[in-house]
């Protein structure tokens, strides 16, 4: 069992090197030269050459990328192009302020959907379900900028409750962005629920049409002990995966949301520095979603391995 | 995609019992059907947009800017004077012909490699699920982002870049549902025949899996749809002044309390063709019980 969870850590390792390499290259293969983006059109050519040799552009590319993930390994991911601060220190302050809307998303989406999921589950073809399955089809059918747009209309226009846009740049505190995340972040959760609570509901059916489950009725527990002890711990199993890949999501949802309500965040950032070809910080942001990525899915493998007896012995097979 | 729609030459009986299967199939899922016919009415709108209204979905109207819902413009008119209705009526065409080519050439793609990964095993597969893991591992939207950026915008480079995104997600699903199909008697038989790859992909294993690309198709074609208006609306897809659902939100958003109708419409319209393609999806998955091997994807 240890050498799997040790084989399953290798795994995951080589794929981020593999997407850092891969994000580098793509990046790279980005038109315009980087040091005339900086200088203007009217620059010289001998200082544009000059830039360039500053920036290390003239070196091999293989050597360009040693170099950049050796620094990226301490934290070190170049300065920026555009606000000539160190792009370590700018990703991780919008990163704080999209983590404080992932977490909130997160919190919504997976208490709301699995207790949505199981009860559609257990109440299978009858109202409840109708209603929960309909919604979630809603839900997964209109993409994240409608809710986002919808919620706005709802609750900054007709109700103001709060803010429609974040007036706050990245340095803004937590207590300053704190009334503006839940609208961005309900507009995630929404969407991210309607996966989870498909997911939820095909597996407390399935889960609840098999052999144990009939056994520990016909024993005579109480329905709710029957849910709450034998079916939830396994039905809750393969939700655990889609949560994780939800959560991967986040990061490519956050995008769009974050732009609708100009909230200062890890999406925002990637947008604009994709605009203003700030290559070191789009590297940068990258590479830090991968890592949530491959983390997340790592943490989903390992908990589903910690929690099902079966996966412990016999590994992951697809 | 002509491949996927070859009969076995051998079994002459084979084109009627399909055409008995799908009859039933339709028969027995309701939501297939609504699904269904959703997608195809959007189909017939995108088709028969310049018969259904006599408006020009681009041409400005100074005068005639911002108007409510009226007899001459059904769904009212945005801030440069369009008729939003024309507009969302030729909205269809882009929103569809984009999604469907970038989905024909995703799940084409993704079919014969998965195939091929599911077939060879071995080296190949390893490395392949190696890069495929860590492509995923890149947001879809950066991975978007970068690919327009570095090819400009314009309908073919987002349906490429839509190809680059989803192409290892329908991999894996393809590639789980040939894994069960590949250590069947009758591929064995193909192999000790001395049949090349290309062969026993083509005649053993498609044939086979049709149900699950099919059902791929329709789950992707959602995603595509949703992601191209995202896209659009970031103002990374359709350049203005095309008439693209998206990209209209977008427009429309900052009049929203002054002509709701104008935001609303591309909504509506997007949503009734994205859940009609779930709805087929999952009507489609059920009645061939292909759920179980899409299921965590």
């Amino acid at each position: 069992m240890l050498s799997f969870v040790a084989r399953r850590i290798a795994a995951a390792l080589g794929t981020l090197l593999l997407a850092s390499v891969l994000v580098f290259l793509a990046v790279q293969a980005l038109p315009g030269d980087v040091a005339t983006q900086v200088l203007g059109k009217d620059a010289t050519p001998d200082a544009v050459a000059a830039l360039r040799g500053q920036l290390g552009l003239d070196r091999p590319a293989w050597e360009r990328y040693i170099d950049w993930a050796g620094g990226a390994l301490h934290g070190d991911f170049g300065t920026s192009l555009v606000s000539g601060k160190a792009v370590g220190g700018e990703v991780a302050s919008y990163l704080g302020n999209s983590a404080l809307i992932a977490l909130v998303t997160v919190l919504f989406a997976v208490t709301g959907s699995i207790v949505l999921g199981v009860l559609a589950g257990l109440y299978r073809d009858r109202w409840p379900d109708h209603l929960i399955s309909t919604a979630s089809l809603v839900g997964m059918s209109v993409p994240e900028f409608v809710v986002a747009t919808v919620l706005v209309l709802c609750f900054s226009v007709a109700l103001p409750w709060f803010p429609a846009v974040v007036l706050y740049g990245p340095e803004a505190s937590v207590g300053q962005l704190l009334p503006a995340v839940w609208l961005p972040a309900l507009s995630l959760a929404i969407v991210m629920a309607a996966y989870i609570v498909r997911m939820a509901r095909t597996s407390v059916i399935d889960v609840m049409a098999s052999d144990y489950v009939t056994t520990a009725r016909l024993k005579g527990l109480s329905t709710w002990r029957v849910v709450t002890r034998h079916a939830l711990p396994s039905a809750l199993l393969p939700t655990l995966h889609v949560i994780a890949l939800n959560v991967a999501w986040l990061v490519g949802g956050v995008a769009v949301v974050e732009n609708v309500f100009n909230y200062p965040g890890v999406g925002k950032l990637l947008l604009s520095s994709v605009q203003n070809r700030d290559l070191p910080v789009i590297q940068a942001v990258a590479l830090v979603s991968a890592v949530v990525y491959v983390t997340c899915n790592l943490a989903a493998d390992l908990g589903a391995m910690a929690l099902n007896p079966k996966l412990r012995t016999r590994g992951r097979t697809r | 995609m002509t491949t996927l729609d070859t009969a076995p030459v051998a079994a002459p009986a084979a084109a009627p019992a399909r055409a008995v299967r799908v009859w039933r199939t339709l028969r027995s899922s309701r939501a297939a059907v609504i699904g269904l016919s959703v997608v195809a009415v959007h189909v017939l709108i995108a088709l028969l947009a310049p018969l259904l209204t006599t408006y020009d979905p681009i041409a400005n109207s100074a005068d005639e800017a911002l108007l409510g819902p009226s007899r001459q413009h059904w769904a009212g008119t945005d801030q440069y004077g369009r008729d939003v209705l024309a507009r969302v009526l030729y909205g269809g065409r882009y929103a569809l012909g984009v999604s469907v080519t970038a989905t024909l050439l995703t799940v084409a793609l993704g079919t014969v490699i998965g195939c091929a990964a599911a077939l060879r095993g071995g080296r190949f597969d390893d490395v392949l699920g190696r890069i495929l893991d860590a492509v995923l591992s890149v947001p879809a939207i950066l991975t978007l982002l970068v690919v327009v950026t570095a090819l400009g915008t314009g309908p073919s480079v987002i349906v490429l870049a839509i190809a680059v995104v989803y192409v290892p997600q329908v991999v894996r699903v393809v590639r789980g549902a040939a894994l069960a199909v590949v250590p069947q008697d009758y591929v064995t038989a193909a192999r000790a025949r001395g049949e090349g790859t290309w062969a026993i992909l083509r005649r053993e294993i498609l044939p086979n899996i049709t149900d699950v690309v099919c059902v791929e198709f329709a789950m992707r074609a959602s995603w595509v749809v949703l992601l191209i208006s995202s896209l659009s609306f970031l103002g990374f897809g359709a350049d203005p002044p095309t008439p693209d659902w998206g990209l209209m939100v977008a427009e429309n958003r900052t009049a929203i309390t002054v002509v709701p109708m104008a935001s609303l419409a591309p909504i509506i319209a997007l949503a009734t063709l994205v859940v009609g393609l779930n709805l087929a999806a999952d009507g489609l998955s059920k009645a061939w019980g292909v759920d179980r091997i899409r299921e965590g994807s």
